[in-house]
């Protein structure tokens, strides 16, 4: 095989993407003994702390330094990697909002078979790579056969390669490719960027979050979860059906499109457990899954389940809550 | 403006759980009903807002076979000026390059000046033809664009939904292919008197040759991602599920989040 | 010297002679009044057609009920009583006004037909009234100035208060009875007036030594009499008392039909449709003529809106304020001086989306209405405008596309229709079939089809079908929504497809009878379809099949259940079905009943049923929380209903109200099936 294997690294404001090592693990499910090779592009102090970062963990870094990717401007870097990338190459980015924007583009002009999605890789045989998709919302998953010969742009459903092994540390070297790179007059200009509004409580801050999902049936019953949470000195969040049906803010919501939590306790009420609302959850918190429907997708993550109407069983939990705390 | 929107023919998920033939080669498809895909929906009534605005006309396009027709009609009674279906047995099981290069074949025959596809589709969720498709085509493209403003006839100004629930805004030049987020608009219902009076109205139908292209560049020859079968994964460890009546397993649940220090 | 007070023609009046004025008065009054009702009548001309001259004999009984004895007045006693005096005393000096006017110059007219013993017993009676009147008039200006009822308040988004053209009217009209009374009054007759009579009263306090005092008296109050006669006669219709003029006409052509709705446009077929240019109300002249003779008619009484559930949560739909707009823009657009405006969108205009989407078509706001006007024709009418342009909530879409993939709102596969019957232990439940066609058919429709907490619905009226030895079956997977909220939230054709569907299905069963657990499924295969086998509502049957001792009842056991039945819109005020349910309930012996403020006819809806149950309106409150504490206020803890829809509103009501543990709400097919013995 011996094909260069290379990770897209994304980081915003310093801070790297929690995924970045999952690719690791990806690598050595197409090749055990692969050498991947981490790209960074920034600007400044921040990419070169960045990349040093991302050093304690790959082999080689290779880091383009330049005012123009200050902001990662998909329509600008896409150009830049055809002019550093081997022919041929696997490159895997994180399948999120960047990986979307750059990942088709990208796979067209490096002539090279674009994966997008991919949640477990199981062969890697000459140059054909079986890999492990899902569809229709994650009701069913698929086995692609993929052809690889001319080389793959892969995305990486984050946190879908994550192991409980430490990940392993070496001493990579940065290499800086900034040289090598031609300036580029990108037809699509970064202006800024609007944050998101926040609301009267933030919710990534919290250590015991409430959280309901579509299961809450309608606004008027979400009383039924502040109860709960005012008895477990908790607040309240959601999953993003409830923003679009306006019944909570928008800054409640978790999510990989809303906010990331960190919380200690995780109480799902009618979460059926999407890839992109647990994708808001980091940090391995204690998941409790409440839902009438035993099948749903939270029972997989969830560390202990009740299937139940959350309805009916929200106000008992609350009453026992509260006895706990009297006794 | 000349808008072309790619609209694509899904499965209605909805309340309804897919399940998989026996031989694990395809879902069980008798009792599905399809419609549009959510994503080119919002996308067809943003195509629609922006030539109400500034004139111009909207295109729906499809890559399919005679029961796409439906789907073309129903966006065409909502508001979009043409229909067009790209059929070709020679098309079949194409992959996202192979339908993006249909969609570049086609968008040369004409003069757009913005394409616009959905985000993702609800059955397959690759989100990747508008990428390839401006790729293919050298437009600039931007994706899960959630707002657009049209600035001048050479630019438009665009929003994008980021992680955390930001927006990135970004210009972009025309002629471009973005790629729509849902939520970017309300999209306006479809009477079905709507389209009985889109009922007749004609839809051309263009081959591989009318198309210039030729069969290795197209469908199942040409595609290097395949899907092998449709399975449903074995459910590992998953959740400890608590038994017992309500009030049991509440009691339990309130002592495992004291002892965890859920309640303060 | 005088030596009698003469006749007004016979005088003079302000230096030209009594005849002069006499003749110029009505002239030019009659002269403007009939101009400005030419002009009014402008936008009807305009207006969609509306075919009103069936039923004639139905429509003078209505005349008769409606109009002349004032039949729904009454429900606001105070009210009702003063208007009865008010418009009693209009008839009667009817006669009275005419005379006047024409002796002002023929003074020796005496009306046909009144010259000798009749006519003095008018002129006594002619004399009471004109006090009745007058006094009513002080009596409804305190009312109006000092207690105010709430509902002539007019919220500040609809402008200002009407108090000013209420107390206007009013004096005018008083001021007709004091100037009449004065007039005959100082007629300088020895004979005696009728005893404690405004004219009287007049009588007494005029100085009868000076004749020339009296003349003066005697001409000018009658050509103020006379002058404020035509005034008011012009003033009529510009304002809310144009009611006087067409309220007669407005009865008379008066919807004949409950729980109806009307087709897309008169005069055209449904083949014919696909020719429209658009559906339902675009422009102002989209509505018909009857629709802007209400506008006209109103009374701005506020009881619509004081009886509408809507209004009461806090919906942005006042029926009221929905037609003084509209009367208020056709005053603008279609001016009696100056142009008439060009025409535009309404929505928007007039009307705003929610105020339209608002309504739960319960009817109470037509039941209410003094001069019957009719509202959820012109709300469906508005809908359908809607759903033509597209502009529908999203919530809306939803449940309308699924109808359309799947035939229900909810989007669930055909084949899980029956999924009810499958949990029934011991009892069968057929599906029609070649081998399979039973006399009667169980319309179950979608809500109790699919909901989980409605199926118990159709398992109860199973149950107790199977136990009475009924001979039915069910559509099951043929069967598809009956459709009856889909075209009355405006989506017409989609309508037609599902009845088309359901028509066939039904015909196609062999069944003799419908019968249904579901009153909306219940109206729309009575009203809504045609040629279909009868249809009876699941109560009706019941009462048959208890007198008939195929079903013999339990009594209560628990002796501090309190019960009280709630009528649904569309079994009560919709079908008239008030007494089947009462019946059917206190045929349970040891059954304590109670009956809430707001029964039978003035009952408050629950929140509505079909889509309106994924419309997220903006309101205070939930209406079937509103439900819940009447009950609760009427000293019940168990409310029966007969309706799905009424079932789950209630029930949620009760959740969010806190009366839980202290009312519950049973199906009435629940209960009988409880003490089936």
């Amino acid at each position: 095989m011996a094909r260069s294997i290379f990770a897209y690294i994304v980081h915003s404001n310093g801070e790297i993407d929690d995924s970045y090592l999952d690719f690791i693990n990806a690598a050595k499910k197409i090749d055990p003994d692969a050498k991947v090779t981490a790209v960074v592009f920034g600007h400044g102090d921040e990419v070169e702390n960045v990349a040093k970062e991302v050093a304690n963990y790959y082999p080689e870094v290779w880091k383009v330094n330049k005012e123009s990717v200050a902001y990662p401007n998909a329509e600008i870097i896409r150009p830049m990697l055809l002019d550093i990338l081997p022919n041929d190459s696997i490159f895997m980015l994180p399948h999120n909002t960047f990986g979307m924007d750059l990942g088709p583009g990208l796979s067209i002009k490096i002539d090279s078979t674009y994966i997008p999605d991919v949640v477990d890789i199981e062969k890697a045989e000459g140059d054909t790579l079986v890999v492990v998709r899902q569809e229709f919302g994650g009701q069913v998953s698929t086995h692609v056969s993929c052809d690889i010969s001319s080389g793959a742009v892969i995305t990486i459903r984050p946190g879908a390669f994550q192991t409980e092994e430490e990940p392993q540390k070496v001493s990579g070297n940065v290499v800086d490719k900034s040289s090598e790179v031609k300036d580029v007059e990108a037809k699509r200009k970064y202006i800024e960027v609007i944050e998101a509004e926040v609301g009267d409580v933030d919710i990534s801050k919290e250590d015991v979050l409430v959280s309901i999902g579509r299961g809450i049936g309608d606004q008027e019953n979400i009383p039924i979860a502040e109860e709960l949470a005012e008895a477990m000195g908790a607040v309240v969040s959601c999953s993003r059906p409830v923003v679009d049906a306006k019944w909570m803010d928008k800054s409640r919501q978790v999510g990989t499109s809303g906010k990331t939590v960190k919380p200690k306790i995780y109480i799902a009420m009618g979460i059926s457990g999407s890839f992109q609302h647990m994708g808001g959850i980091k940090g391995n918190p204690f998941i409790v899954a409440i839902n009438k429907n035993p099948k749903a997708p939270i029972f997989q993550y969830a560390d202990v389940g009740v299937v139940a109407d959350l309805l009916e069983f929200a106000p008992i939990l609350t009453e026992k809550i509260k006895e706990i705390k009297k006794g | 403006m000349e808008i072309l929107v790619c609209v694509k023919r899904v499965p209605d998920i909805g309340e309804n759980e897919i399940e998989i033939t026996s031989d694990g080669k395809d879902i069980k498809r008798e009792d599905l009903v399809y419609s549009v895909n959510e994503w080119d929906n919002y996308a067809v009534e943003e195509a629609i807002q922006i030539r109400d605005k500034v004139g111009g006309s909207v295109t729906v396009v499809s890559v399919g076979d005679d029961e796409w027709e439906d789907v073309l009609r129903r966006e065409m009674a909502m508001g979009a000026d043409k229909g067009v279906l790209l059929k070709d047995e020679k098309f079949d099981g194409s992959d996202g390059k192979g339908l993006a290069t249909i969609l570049k074949a086609f968008v040369e025959k004409g003069n757009y000046d913005l394409i616009l596809t959905g985000a993702q589709a609800s059955d397959d969720g690759a989100g990747q033809v508008g990428g390839m498709l401006a790729a293919l085509l050298d437009w600039p493209f931007a994706s899960l664009v959630n707002k657009i403003e049209v600035v001048d006839d050479k630019t438009l100004r665009i929003g994008r939904e980021i992680e955390g629930g930001n927006q990135e805004i970004n210009e972009i030049q025309l002629p471009c292919v973005l790629s729509i987020q849902s939520g970017i608009n309300e999209p306006r219902y479809v009477s079905l008197r709507g389209i009985r009076k889109v009922a007749s109205k004609e839809i051309p139908v263009y081959g591989c040759e009318d198309l210039g292209l030729s069969e290795d560049q197209v469908g199942e020859k040409a595609a290097k991602v395949k899907r092998i079968d449709y399975f449903i994964p074995e459910i590992g460890k998953g959740a400890e599920i608590l038994e017992g009546d309500l009030e049991e397993v509440a009691e339990k649940l309130a002592e495992l989040l004291k002892a965890k220090g859920g309640i303060k | 010297m005088m030596k009698e007070v003469l006749s007004p023609a016979y005088t003079t009046f302000l230096g030209l002679p009594g005849s002069f004025w006499g003749v110029l008065i009505p002239l030019v009054g009659i002269a403007c009044f009939l101009y400005i009702v030419a002009r009014r009548l402008i936008p009807l001309a305009k207006a969609a057609p509306d075919p009103r001259f069936d039923r004639i004999n139905l429509r003078i009984k209505n005349l008769f009920r409606y109009w002349l004895f004032q039949y729904k007045q009454p429900r606001y006693i105070v009210a009702g009583v003063i208007h009865i005096v008010i418009f009693a005393g209009f008839l009667v000096l009817s006669i009275r006004s005419i005379s006047l006017v024409i002796e002002g110059f023929y003074p020796d007219f005496v009306f046909p037909g009144l010259g000798g013993f009749l006519g003095k017993v008018y002129s006594v009676l002619k004399t009471y009234f004109a006090t009745f009147v007058f006094i009513a008039c002080i009596v409804a200006v305190i009312r109006r100035v000092v207690f105010k009822p709430e509902r002539y308040k007019v919220p500040p988004k609809y402008g200002k208060e009407h108090t000013f053209e209420a107390i206007f009217v009013l004096a005018l009209i008083g001021s007709l009875m004091v100037f009449e009374s004065l007039f005959e009054a100082s007629s300088g007759t020895k004979e005696a007036l009728p005893p404690l009579t405004l004219a009287w009263f007049f009588k007494l306090i005029l100085p009868t030594s000076s004749i020339s005092f009296l003349q003066s008296v005697h001409t000018t109050s009658y050509f103020i009499h006379d002058f404020i006669f035509f005034f008011f006669l012009c003033f009529l219709p510009f304002g809310k008392h144009f009611h006087v003029l067409t309220s007669i006409f407005n009865v008379f052509f008066m919807k004949l039909d409950r729980g109806v709705v009307k087709p897309v446009r008169y005069g055209i077929s449904e083949e014919e449709l696909d020719n429209l240019e658009y559906f339902g109300i675009k422009y102002f002249e989209d509505f018909t003529w009857k629709h802007m003779l209400d506008f006209y008619t109103c009374v701005d009484c506020g009881r619509c809106s004081d009886n509408c559930p809507a209004n009461f949560v806090g919906r942005p739909l006042s029926p009221r304020f929905l037609t003084i707009k509209s009367r208020e823009y056709m005053f603008d657009r279609f001016p009696v001086l100056g142009l008439i405006k060009p025409k535009e969108p309404v929505v928007g205009k007039i009307f705003e989306e929610d105020e339209i989407w608002s309504c739960t078509t319960c009817g109470a706001c037509e039941e209410e209405c003094p001069v019957c006007n009719e509202y959820i024709n012109k709300i469906v009418d508005l809908r359908r405008g809607l759903v033509d342009e597209g502009n529908v909530p999203q919530t809306i879409q939803k449940a309308l596309n699924a109808l359309e993939k799947r035939g229900n709102p909810y989007g669930k596969m055909e084949s899980k229709r029956l999924e009810w019957a499958k949990s029934l232990e011991g009892i069968e439940v057929k599906e029609v079939s070649k081998k399979f066609k039973p006399e009667v058919l169980y319309f179950v429709d979608s809500a109790t089809s699919y909901d989980e907490r409605l199926q118990e619905i159709a398992k109860a009226t199973a149950t107790i079908l199977t136990k009475a030895g009924v001979n039915f079956g069910v559509l099951g997977k043929k069967e598809k929504d009956s459709g009856h909220e889909v075209r009355r939230f405006g989506e017409e054709f989609l309508f037609m497809t599902l009845r088309d569907m359901n028509t066939e299905a039904i015909l196609e069963s062999g069944a003799s009878l419908i019968v249904t657990s579901d009153p909306h499924a219940y109206n729309c295969l009575k009203k809504d379809y045609s040629d279909i086998p009868p249809v009876e509502h699941i109560t009706e049957f019941i009462l048959r099949l208890i007198n008939e001792g195929k079903i013999k009842l339990k009594p209560i056991e628990q002796d501090d259940l309190v019960f009280t039945y709630h009528d649904p819109c569309y079994l009560g005020r919709h079908n008239l079905l008030y007494d089947v349910p009462r019946m059917v309930l206190d045929s349970i012996p040891n059954l304590k009943r109670v009956e809430m403020k707001r029964c039978r006819d003035r009952s408050f809806c629950c929140g509505g049923g079909g889509l309106m149950l994924f419309y997220e309106a903006e309101e205070e409150k939930r209406m079937g929380q509103v439900r819940a504490e009447m009950a609760y206020e009427a000293g019940a803890n168990v409310i029966i209903t007969a309706c799905p829809f009424c079932l789950v509103n209630i029930e949620d009501g009760i959740k969010t109200s806190g009366l839980e543990g202290k009312v519950r709400v049973m199906d009435i097919t629940e209960l009988i099936l409880q003490q089936l013995s």
